[in-house]
């Protein structure tokens, strides 16, 4: 399931079913459960998860590794 | 709707204007009227009173011309390109014309000129569309370079004025083929779209049509409502400047206000090439319906470009494009009368709201 090794994530959320800003929320309030360096894999299938993710990671300095609805990794980088 | 404007509309319900192509007197009158409201957007956009035409609406007014331009042109291919960040009805209208290619933007809104200039260069191209100013966060479009490259390449550009009308001076703007506005975005009734098309202009109507607007545009026209639309633009064109110094410095202050005193906003746009009354911002954890609501509750009417806003299941297809956050979307346009008071008022009740929704829902 994790194909990549260094994206193994340290924290998986599932929010699917959930309506944004909620996953985002999550995102935002378990993000420092993860080691800097270490990923979160959020499942969400709210169809704004895609690009809210990608400005919340832009917002606060946060990695978007990899976008793939309704799978997405961040890597925590502070 | 601008005072003179409503005055306007009323004053022509009730002279009973009849329809304009009779030849009794309250038909003349009414021909009378089309001919005054078609000279004030002629000398608006820099066109002919003859190529211009009024429609129900500004979609309306958007399908016409992309269509059209569509069918004229399709012996030369069905590809329209457009920007992803143009009207949702033109991308709707450029998808059921053929092949649609939706150019990107950069984070302000710009197109990429040049991958857009490309698009419309490759063969099999029938039309090309792009705005003058985002009507979602109120960027300015290189619409004038694009109108160049359009006339370099001879392929016909649709270009949406519809945030842009009355505001930004288009008299001089060259190179397009087929304008649209909407009457609603300068104060005039939301019943009357803008469409002109230039002489010489590859369009052919995409639908039946009539002896009505030189069977550009079928059906008897609301003369009334037209009429009003013409009075509204007419006071942009004679007093628009000094409002658009206003609204243009208002948006600075609310902006700077913003980001100042709310922490974790995306706000959008390019904050100076821009139509003068439009701001546009999203709130970091906070969702786009209560955000608005509780606005409306401190007097505030707002548009928002969230998913969760009632309207619609998808986020705004701008926000999303240009990589901004689409929840806890907030809309703000300026009106004529919109003063440094309610500006202040709104910088006030904005931050405390933002904060007692956020603890609400346990983000900070």
């Amino acid at each position: 399931m994790n194909e990549a090794g260094s994206a193994f994530p340290g924290l998986s959320l599932d929010c699917r079913g959930m309506k944004c800003p909620r996953p985002i929320i999550e995102v935002g309030r378990r993000i420092s459960e993860v080691g800097v360096g270490a990923v979160l894999e959020l499942l969400a299938d709210d169809p704004a998860a895609g690009p809210d993710l990608a400005a919340w990671c832009r917002m606060r300095g946060q990695t978007l590794l990899d976008s793939d609805p309704p799978r997405f990794l961040v890597r925590r980088e502070s | 709707m601008l005072a003179d404007a409503r005055e306007a509309w009323l004053d022509a319900q009730q002279a009973g204007w009849g329809d304009p192509v009779r030849l009794h007197r309250p038909g003349r009158l009414a021909a009378q009227a089309m001919d005054q409201a078609r000279e004030v957007v002629a000398a608006a956009v820099g066109a002919r009173p003859d190529e211009v035409i009024f429609t129900a609406s500004g979609v309306h007014a958007s399908q016409a011309a992309v269509l059209g331009v569509a069918l004229g042109r399709r012996r030369m291919g069905s590809r329209i390109v457009t920007t992803a960040v143009d009207h949702s009805a033109v991308l709707a209208a450029a998808a059921s014309a053929g092949t649609h290619q939706a150019v990107e933007v950069d984070h302000e809104g710009h197109v990429d000129l040049e991958q857009w200039a490309a698009a419309v260069g490759s063969s099999g191209t029938a039309a090309a569309c792009i705005q003058v100013a985002n009507h979602e966060v109120g960027t300015l479009q290189p619409y004038v370079e694009a109108g160049g490259i359009c006339q370099r390449l001879e392929v016909p550009l649709v270009l949406d004025a519809t945030s842009a009308l009355g505001r930004i001076d288009l008299s001089a703007a060259a190179g397009w083929s087929v304008l649209t506005g909407w009457a609603g975005a300068f104060g005039g009734p939301a019943s009357v779209g803008i469409l002109v098309i230039k002489k010489n202009a590859r369009w052919r109507a995409p639908y039946p049509t009539d002896d009505y607007q030189g069977g550009r545009w079928p059906g008897m026209p609301d003369v009334p409502a037209i009429y009003a639309a013409a009075v509204a633009l007419d006071r942009w064109l004679r007093d628009g400047p000094t409002v658009v110094k206003r609204q243009y410095d208002l948006v600075d202050q609310l902006r700077a206000g913003i980001v100042a005193q709310v922490p974790d906003v995306d706000v959008a746009g390019d904050p100076l090439r821009r139509v003068p009354h439009l701001l546009t911002f999203s709130a970091l954890y906070v969702d786009g319906e209560t955000l608005t609501l509780e606005l409306d509750k401190a007097g505030f009417s707002v548009a928002s470009g969230s998913a969760c806003s009632a309207s619609s299941e998808h986020p705004s297809h701008v926000l999303a494009a240009m990589g901004t956050l689409t929840h806890g979307n907030v809309r703000v346009g300026l009106t004529w009368t919109t003063a440094v008071a309610e500006i202040s008022q709104f910088l006030s009740e904005l931050p405390p709201i933002v904060a007692r929704i956020r603890a609400t829902v346990g983000a900070s």
